[in-house]
């Protein structure tokens, strides 16, 4: 079969699954709040570097999450003595992140099941 | 919902997005730079692995959004100031829409109002009526008593007939007006109330001329009494009789013919009295107009038809003297026997205006092709800084959109001002013509979806250009650049709008020539310098046995005017006035049982005195013509014309002194035979036709036609003078033949008048495309032409080069046209007269309206190439 020469802008967007991110920031913020800077800082590091996210996709997922009620923002300045936008998550957001994770954990044992069967049994 | 506050926080929340964002980056670089960086790189690195900030901004801002409304919005004012730029193409794209959607509004009000839209009256779907004209003979007052008491299908059958020109006078001031005169039961047979004081009923007949009430309409109530109501009970005259007012209709009911507004509504039993058939004659078509009623309910037309057949079978076994019924047809009740003309009329309309409309958009999707490839560089762009190629052409189609919309919007507003117009107009004076038409939610939803409908057809053209335009390649080209071949789809549409155009011209054309050919065809009598004077002597009290004295003492008396050549009568109307032709049986000399069937012909028959052929200018081919000795006491005598000699008698020298039966069983010798003519429509095939002496069977009601090369307005003066020297009370009725033959003419009049219009829509669509496609060419090509010039290229060069593609385009697209118009002209042939395909003046028209329409159109164009100045130019760049 032929191989398909993809431009290359088109493939970054499907690196992740859909809601994979805002999931990742509602974990992060949910260990404390930060801002778009130190998010991006901390998912990388978390990951240790396998997850190349385009640092600036996080902002219309923030948004999203913004709009949804899932996390709050707020001006202030950061510890460095900078002017940041803080996000924190709300009551609805921490909801939100446990059912999130819950189907995620269900669809990865599936996941897993499929591409590795002999190994999932004894798990 | 909060999407209120939304929409005042939002400038602050992107403000907000737009710092937070940019203070990311530089927390980013300043990172960088502590790890040993230099700024400049810092920074790269820092927008590197942010992405793409704008598209990353955008995205961000679209959460908030209402999502598909506001990228629309956005759309829309980027169109329009694309749209503002480019004033030119777009003043002449949205007139050409104009042109277009308005020609189909109007058409479809037309259509509307006379096939669509019902009678205003309750169920007016089960309302059925008879047809005028369909059955000679047939349709008399006591032929709708036994239909209606006879039939089984109908609830109840009403009847009315139409009287024209009646003097109505509220005290001193007799004006003319028309009414319905109806039978009784014709307000409750259409279930309707009066807005004012009572109907006339059923129970009101008593008897010839028993009812003298009159109902008003609404419209006449309001213009003749100024809307009063104390009008009920009023006393008025019609033609000298007393009667009263009763009542008035409610508005928007105008009778039971669509397109004909009366006046009044009198009962049918007194129209004796007003000089009309009378009621007892069963052998006459003139006594009714239409007989109508509701179907019962499960009555289904078919039946209806078959049931209205088997009485009209008894009535002829019944009275085989006076009947002789061919068939029925039964039709919604409206439009009567002119049904299949206006369909068609309206059908060929409908078919041309969907045509312009095509044109229109062949027309204006070549242009935004042309427009789009200009563009290519401002789309390349926006492809390279990551627009997607959907949103790309959703603004194309809004910019379409906008541009139909306005064209719509333009093309209603004249079709209303027109229709509004259309619905006042009065072509003829003596007929109170109303074209129902008004403007009304249906239009506007019908330009509107036009609008959309053309701009999806337009729009849609350059969407492969943009689907298929790589964006590197146009940015690198430079300033030339184009999306798409050289050999565009534009020159396919323009082939296609020349066409079409070809076709409306050659299809106007057709129907021009068709009328002036049914003007100057053979009437079988000349109505030039002739004028008419319509005398009815019942409404100055003559009887019918003092009448003929009376009428040849006018006759006398009018061919003492200086300067009259020649003076005739004839009874009820001159041939081919009011479409009112009169038909009788004939019989073969040895015939003894007058049934009908056995009849030898049914002609026309005209009742004419002494001189009446010369003043018609209708030429004797044989034998004589009446003289005053052919009177009451003398043996009956006819002149017949050519088509009758020829079916009876083998030819014209065969038939002056042979006899044939009248229906009644008369005798009658042959004197003469005339040409042949038209007697009832111009488009009859050829008729027989025969003439009887005046004197042998009176009427009171004649034309009296005075040929003359005298001034008509002075001529008839002189005539109403001489007859009321005579008798000053005896109303006079002056008019030239020609106006008289108005209304017979109308009709093709019409057809005419509409495919002129059409065509002169296509000629100036056809010059519209030719323009834009050579000033388009020529304006691309300047360069090329400059350097042509420069090179020595002689003018005739410059022009092929230049003009040379819209001019064979223009070629092909015009013989196309012509022969698919040529083609269509076998339909035409249905509407207009004596429309036929084969006339070199139509050929030649055609091809020399195109060729103007080729000159006209690139005559701009190739004066501008024609003036490149080549140092200029090369110097641009």
């Amino acid at each position: 079969m032929p191989i398909e020469n993809k431009p290359m802008t088109e493939s970054n967007a499907r690196d992740l699954f859909p809601g994979a991110l805002e999931m990742m920031i509602l974990e992060s913020l949910r260990r404390q709040p930060a801002h778009g800077y130190a998010l991006v800082q901390h998912i990388q590091q978390r990951s240790k570097n396998l997850l190349q996210v385009e640092e600036g996709s996080l902002y219309p997922a923030l948004q999203r999450l913004l709009k949804a009620k899932l996390v709050k923002a707020e001006w202030g300045v950061s510890s460095t003595n900078r002017r940041v936008r803080t996000y924190q998550i709300t009551a609805a957001g921490l909801n939100h992140l446990e059912q999130q994770i819950s189907s995620f954990e269900r669809m990865f044992e599936g996941i897993s099941l499929v591409l590795n069967p002999g190994k999932a049994t004894t798990g | 919902m909060n999407w209120i506050p939304h929409i005042f926080r939002r400038r602050k929340m992107y403000d907000d997005l737009a710092n937070e964002m940019r203070l990311h980056i530089e927390e980013r670089s300043e990172q960088l730079m502590r790890e040993g960086m230099n700024a400049k790189e810092a920074e790269r690195q820092a927008r590197v692995a942010f992405g793409n900030s704008t598209l990353l901004e955008e995205r961000s801002r679209e959460v908030w959004q209402w999502p598909t409304m506001e990228s629309i919005w956005a759309d829309l004012r980027f169109s329009i100031r694309q749209l503002r730029k480019s004033r030119g193409i777009t003043l002449a794209a949205v007139f050409t829409l104009a042109m277009a959607i308005g020609a189909n509004a109007i058409v479809f009000g037309l259509m509307d109002g006379l096939i669509l839209r019902p009678l205003n009256v309750p169920q007016s779907e089960s309302l059925y009526g008879t047809n005028y004209g369909n059955n000679p003979t047939w349709q008399s007052y006591p032929n709708y008593l036994e239909l209606r008491d006879r039939n089984h299908s109908f609830e109840d059958l009403a009847a009315f007939n139409m009287v024209l020109g009646v003097g109505l006078d509220t005290g001193n001031d007799p004006a003319s007006a028309n009414g319905f005169a109806t039978t009784g039961n014709y307000f409750d047979v259409l279930r309707i109330q009066p807005m004012l004081g009572r109907f006339f009923h059923a129970s009101d007949e008593r008897g010839p001329n028993s009812a003298p009430y009159i109902v008003l309409t609404y419209a006449y109530w309001h213009a003749r009494f100024q809307g009063d109501p104390r009008v009920v009970g009023r006393q008025v005259r019609l033609d000298q009789h007393p009667y009263t007012i009763v009542g008035v209709a409610p508005p928007g009911f105008q009778g039971t013919i669509s397109f004909i507004a009366p006046d009044f509504f009198m009962p049918i039993v007194n129209q004796e009295q007003l000089g009309m058939d009378g009621l007892s004659t069963r052998f006459t078509e003139h006594s009714v107009f239409e007989s109508m009623g509701h179907l019962k309910t499960g009555v289904t037309p078919a039946r209806a038809v078959a049931d209205v057949d088997a009485v009209s079978a008894f009535l002829e076994k019944t009275y085989p003297k006076q009947i002789a019924h061919k068939s029925t047809a039964l039709n919604r009740e409206g439009l009567t026997s002119f049904a299949p003309a206006a369909l068609g009329l309206v059908a060929a309309l409908m078919l041309l205006a969907a045509l312009i409309l095509l044109a229109a958009c062949a027309n204006l999707g070549s242009v935004f092709a042309a427009h789009t490839a200009d563009r290519s560089r401002e789309i390349a762009l926006r492809l390279a800084l990551g627009s997607n190629r959907t949103r790309i052409l959703r603004q194309l189609f809004t910019e379409a959109v906008l541009i139909s919309l306005a064209g719509g919007a333009l093309g209603l507003l004249a079709s209303i001002v027109l229709l509004r117009r259309l619905s006042v107009w009065q072509p003829m004076p003596d007929v109170p013509i109303h074209l129902p038409v008004s403007p009304d939610a249906k239009l506007y939803a019908v330009a509107l979806g036009l609008a959309l409908v053309s701009a999806f057809l337009f729009g849609i053209v350059p969407v492969r250009q943009v689907l298929r335009a790589n964006p590197y390649e146009i940015v690198k080209a430079g300033t030339n650049a184009r999306l798409g071949k050289r050999i565009a789809a534009r020159d396919v549409l323009l082939v296609v709008q020349i066409a079409i155009c070809a076709v409306l011209v050659t299809s106007s054309m057709v129907a021009v020539r068709g009328l002036i050919r049914s003007l100057h065809s053979n009437f079988g009598f000349d109505p030039h310098n002739t004028m008419a004077a319509g005398v009815n002597l019942v409404t100055a009290g003559y009887s019918l046995e003092k009448a003929p004295a009376m009428q040849r003492r006018m006759i006398e008396a009018l061919q003492t005017i200086h300067g009259v050549e020649s003076v005739g009568l004839v009874n009820g109307y001159p041939p081919l006035v009011y479409t009112a032709g009169d038909r009788e049986n004939v019989f073969k000399e040895g015939t003894s049982d007058l049934r009908p069937a056995n009849a030898a012909l049914v002609p026309f028959h005209y009742e004419v005195s002494p001189g009446y052929f010369a003043a018609a200018g209708t030429s004797l081919l044989a034998g004589r013509s009446f003289s005053w000795q052919d009177n009451k006491d003398a043996p009956a005598v006819a002149v017949i014309n050519r088509e009758f000699a020829r079916i009876i008698y083998g030819s014209v020298s065969n038939a002056v002194g042979r006899n044939f039966k009248l229906h009644d069983g008369t005798e009658a010798q042959v004197v003469g035979v005339v040409e042949d003519g038209k007697y009832m429509s111009l488009t009859e095939d050829q008729e027989a036709a025969m003439f009887l002496p005046f004197l042998q069977s009176p009427s009171t009601s004649a034309y009296l036609m005075v040929r003359s090369h005298r001034d008509p307005q002075e001529l008839a003066a002189a005539m109403r003078n001489k007859i009321h020297l005579l008798d000053a009370s005896l109303p006079v009725e002056t008019q030239t033949w020609i106006n008289l033959l108005e209304p017979v003419m109308f009709p093709s009049r019409m057809a005419t008048l509409s495919l002129g219009v059409m065509g002169v829509l296509g000629v100036m669509l056809s010059i519209t495309g030719i323009f834009g496609m050579a000033a388009y060419s020529v304006s691309k090509r300047l360069h090329e032409l400059g350097i042509r010039i420069a090179l020595g290229a002689k003018k005739t060069e410059v022009l092929r080069a230049a003009l040379g593609r819209p001019l064979k385009l223009l070629a092909i697209g015009s013989a196309s046209g012509l022969l698919l118009g040529l083609l269509a002209t076998k339909v035409l042939a249905y509407i207009v007269y004596q429309a036929t395909p084969r006339d070199p003046f139509v050929l030649a028209g055609v091809v020399l309206a195109m060729l103007v329409v080729g000159l006209l159109a690139t005559w701009i164009p190739a004066q501008r190439a024609l003036s490149v100045n080549p140092l200029i130019l090369l110097r641009e760049d």
